[in-house]
């Protein structure tokens, strides 16, 4: 008997307790109205970034396309004539679809030329406008990283010069600056 | 002598007024329980998302329309359609002010319990002709269901039927003009009010379209406007449930200052708020809960209640 009414009781508290959730707040956020803030570290849609003078980052060493867990990074190095022969992507093509934005490409990028920004407005009616080519893909902007410059960057000591010393080149960088 | 225009004006608005209602209800319950689930439910198309249930008519109505090839075509198609036909029935006797019913017939608790009883019957064969294991589960926890309410449901209304000395549901409104029976008459509201969510399928007794175990009981196989008729038969019973608890329990149009069109909408209205507060909030009991609870609990309870009603009303009578 004790039971059936503590079974009652419950029932009836439940109702009460739920009733009171009339007048709270709801949780939702309206989305296309209210946006969320997204951190600046939020993984979304994949760019190409320049350095500070403006050219390419990217020199088409095939480290983030080997990276990517589902293969969705296609590119084709080549040599610039114009700029000492360095290498540049040919094209360079990133299947969104496929991509899982998981970071390995930004994390395995040398230059920093590949990163993910917080961006993950990226619906389409089709399916194949989901893959973008290097025009889609390249900004005018350094992206998370102003002032790097992967050519100017401090390199290895020869013979005959020591690190930070040839042309172009900026001193050495200290190591403990570089905490995340 | 009967007022051929003002019955059909009555018939009118009930008609329009019923399945209207319906409607809107499928949006009102989502956004109820979106209240109550601290979210917002529908609120895109309309003002504060009203036309919700325009839309999902608009949807239901060009959805392809498919009949199984191994159910039983013939009583696959009429099913939905005795479930909204009996419903509608129903609110011929519902009174919903003084000369604002349809038909004020002199059995009209009788009327109601025959025709809820009858829209069991769709639910049962709608199980059987979809000829698909999970909706003849739902049948058959349809039929244990009805076994157990259907009886308890009839006796704890006799109680209300008592006091008012007639079956005439204006006569019992009219009998509670100074209390109304929910006082005297507690045990039977319970009994009545839970018969009535068994009856309607509601949470927590919604066993026979339980979604989490039998996909979505006895209409999984119903598709497009077939398993709208359903949904609005629903609604309308969750209608029906709340006016006749109102009718019986709570003095229907009876109250002070409004008009009583607006005091019967509003009881009314809390009692579907009220259908839908529990959906938000109880979890679905087992049916064989719900047959040792309707047996061996209420239906005692039912006959005790009857039986002191009667003795009262006898004893008062000298």
């Amino acid at each position: 008997m004790m039971n059936t009414w503590t079974y009652a009781r419950n029932l009836v508290v439940g109702l009460w307790i739920v009733f009171k959730r009339t007048f709270a707040k709801p949780v939702t956020v309206q989305y296309p109205e209210e946006r969320p803030y997204l951190p600046p570290r939020w993984r979304g849609r994949i760019v190409l970034t320049r350095d500070p003078d403006g050219e390419e980052r990217c020199v088409a060493c095939y480290l983030c396309s080997a990276a990517c867990p589902v293969d969705c990074i296609a590119l084709q190095a080549a040599d610039n004539p114009d700029a000492h022969e360095r290498r540049y992507p040919e094209f360079f093509r990133i299947n969104f679809s496929r991509c899982i934005y998981c970071g390995m490409c930004e994390e395995a990028c040398p230059t920093n030329a590949i990163q993910l920004i917080p961006d993950f407005e990226q619906s389409e009616y089709a399916r194949r406008n989901l893959v973008y080519e290097k025009e889609d893909l390249l900004i005018n902007g350094t992206g998370k990283y102003h002032d790097y410059n992967f050519y100017r960057v401090a390199g290895v000591r020869t013979r005959d010069k020591d690190k930070g010393q040839g042309a172009n080149e900026l001193s050495p960088v200290d190591v403990r600056s570089l905490m995340p | 002598m009967i007022d051929w225009s003002h019955t059909a004006l009555t018939i009118a608005v009930v008609l329009g007024g019923g399945l209207t209602l319906a409607g809107m209800l499928i949006w009102v319950e989502r956004r109820l329980l979106g209240v109550w689930q601290e979210r917002y439910g529908p609120n895109r198309l309309g003002p504060g998302g009203c036309l919700q249930s325009l839309a999902d008519m608009i949807k239901i109505f060009t959805k392809e329309d498919w009949i199984p090839p191994f159910a039983d075509k013939a009583v696959f198609v009429i099913t939905p359609a005795i479930v909204v036909i009996t419903a509608l029935m129903s609110f011929a006797v519902v009174p919903i002010a003084p000369n604002f019913v349809v038909a004020d017939l002199n059995m009209g608790v009788m009327f109601f319990l025959a025709m809820s009883s009858l829209a069991a019957y769709s639910v049962i064969i709608g199980g059987w002709a979809s000829n698909n294991k999970f909706a003849f589960l739902g049948s058959l926890r349809a039929i244990a269901q009805l076994l157990s309410y259907e009886v308890f449901m009839g006796l704890s209304l006799m109680g209300a039927v008592l006091l008012a000395g007639s079956f005439n549901l204006s006569d019992i409104v009219e009998a509670q003009r100074h209390q109304w029976f929910v006082v005297p008459q507690f045990l039977g509201f319970l009994g009545f009010f839970m018969a009535g969510l068994a009856e309607a399928h509601r949470t927590p007794f919604d066993m026979p379209e339980a979604e989490a175990e039998l996909v979505a009981g006895y209409h999984s196989e119903y598709s497009g406007m077939k398993f709208g008729m359903f949904f609005v038969g629903e609604y309308l019973s969750v209608i029906l449930l709340s006016a006749m608890t109102v009718i019986l329990f709570f003095g229907g149009w009876h109250g002070p200052w409004l008009p009583p069109v607006v005091w019967f909408a509003l009881k009314m209205f809390g009692f579907i708020a009220l259908i839908i507060l529990i959906r938000a909030t109880w979890p679905r009991f087992r049916f064989d809960q719900l047959l040792t609870f309707g047996w061996k609990v209420v239906m005692p309870l039912a006959l005790i209640n009857l039986l002191v009603t009667g003795g009262v009303v006898l004893w008062r009578a000298g």
